[in-house]
């Protein structure tokens, strides 16, 4: 079985941090025009992908 | 940069800038990290606020106004209008001038600004904040400091590495999307609100005047909303609606809470400040007044701290007690009051605009719409009386 994880697209990004502000486990690192998710913090809670408020981040494969 | 200032100050918007001031003012040395390349820069903001709120707190300066408002046209979801102009003037500011002015006066005071420096991690020792990581021109740097000011946005971390509880839950975060619009024909008189299930969820729709063709359109919408279908969307399709024409100058994204202030908003070593302690108003999403206020608190309360020889959590409470007091209050108040107005149906929204049209625009304030709310639905007397007792 493939491991899910949260992607981001990032050639849409705004960096605008609404993600990182309801991830429960500090998982997302952004600073001024750079974001990542530590994928071993990550618990798949979803709360970014819901918040995005460009709809630009999923869950996938 | 030197190695230890008594105060280090993370993030350079108005909570940042006033809290470095005030603390410069009293007689520390200070250091305010910025993350961008540009204090006042990406400007994510509707950039309207009340002038007497603004005055009390600054001398203000013409530069900074992009435009003045006179009053607020309240738009039902039926497209019934409602003019208020009880509240006073607004301002539509140039965020982009008025912060990096704030920081200026931050430095004039003695404040070292530094941009670009991304703060990653606190330095910890014994439960106590003594300083920040940073990166700066692709060096890291461990920076002490007695006292470390957080003022680092809704996005907040600096809050969560001393272990303070600063994630928000969904229903506690408007999540927004705003477009600067140009050659729009609108009434620039006045800032114009839209409310509706079908235009912004749990949240509303702006259109700030920034001149007379101009202006900042945007809407937030509750995370719980923002599940279902995204800002963008809804913006898109407003914006379609109402500015066919439009020339779309930029689009940004952004947040800010609609939490409860933050009870615990400071740590051994540690004061949060504005979007971080979640002190902007749950209802407007206005944060610029409320974090100056706390930064000026935050300031005075880390240079008697550090005076003292005492940066311990009992000592730095006393910033919570004088916020609470100057605004804490209020704010609690407000949260109750979205809580039930986020439960208003569209035709509850339609029936206390019509309600609304019988009063007059001058003597249509906040309380009175409220009230009217609150009569035209009379199972909220009893949720509200449950807030003044």
């Amino acid at each position: 079985m493939k491991k899910l994880k949260i992607i981001i697209d990032h050639t849409r990004c705004d960096f605008c941090g609404t993600c990182v502000a309801v991830c429960p486990v500090d998982a997302i690192d952004l600073s001024e025009a750079k974001i990542s998710i530590g994928q071993h913090v990550c618990t798949l809670c979803e709360n970014c992908v819901a918040v995005c408020p460009l709809g630009i981040l999923e869950i996938a494969t | 940069m030197k190695d230890h200032y008594d105060v280090i100050v993370v993030g350079g918007g108005p909570g940042g800038s006033w809290a470095a001031k005030y603390a410069a003012e009293n007689g520390m040395s200070v250091l305010l990290l910025e993350k961008d390349r540009e204090i006042g820069l990406p400007v994510r903001c509707a950039e309207g606020l009340s002038e007497i709120g603004l005055r009390r707190l600054v001398k203000v300066q013409d530069r900074w106004i992009a435009h003045r408002a006179k009053g607020a046209r309240l738009v039902a979801p039926d497209g019934t209008s409602i003019l208020s102009t009880a509240e006073g003037m607004g301002f539509v500011l140039h965020r982009k001038i008025f912060d990096a002015d704030l920081a200026a006066l931050a430095s004039s005071a003695g404040a070292e600004v530094v941009t670009k420096a991304y703060v990653h991690g606190l330095l910890l020792e014994g439960g106590t904040v003594q300083g920040v990581t940073v990166q700066y021109m692709g060096q890291q740097y461990r920076i002490r400091a007695s006292v470390v000011i957080g003022a680092d946005g809704t996005e907040s971390r600096v809050g969560r590495w001393a272990g303070l509880q600063t994630h928000l839950p969904l229903k506690d975060i408007e999540t927004c999307v705003q477009m600067t619009l140009t050659n729009i024909d609108f009434d620039a008189d006045n800032v114009h609100l839209f409310f509706g299930r079908n235009i912004a969820p749990e949240g509303y729709a702006w259109v700030f005047p920034k001149g007379l063709k101009t202006a900042n359109v945007g809407l937030g919408v509750s995370g719980k909303e923002a599940k279902k279908k995204k800002p963008i969307t809804y913006l898109q399709e407003f914006v379609k609606r109402e500015f066919p024409d439009a020339a779309i100058l930029t689009t940004v994204a952004g947040s800010v809470s609609s939490a409860p202030f933050l009870k615990k908003a400071v740590t051994n070593g540690l004061i949060l400040v504005g979007d971080a302690a979640h002190q902007a108003n749950p209802i407007t999403g206005g944060g610029i007044l409320c974090a100056m206020i706390a930064g000026k608190i935050a300031g005075e309360v880390a240079a008697e701290a550090v005076q003292k020889g005492d940066v311990s959590q009992t000592q730095l409470a006393v910033y919570e007690k004088r916020w609470h007091q100057a605004e804490g209050k209020r704010n609690g108040l407000i949260y109750k009051i979205k809580e039930i107005v986020n439960t208003f149906t569209d035709n509850d929204l339609n029936q206390i605009a019509h309600t609304l049209k019988g009063i007059p625009p001058e003597k249509r304030s906040v309380f009175r719409i409220l009230k009217t709310a609150i009569l035209k639905h009379p199972t909220l007397i009893l949720e509200l009386s449950k807030l003044f007792t």
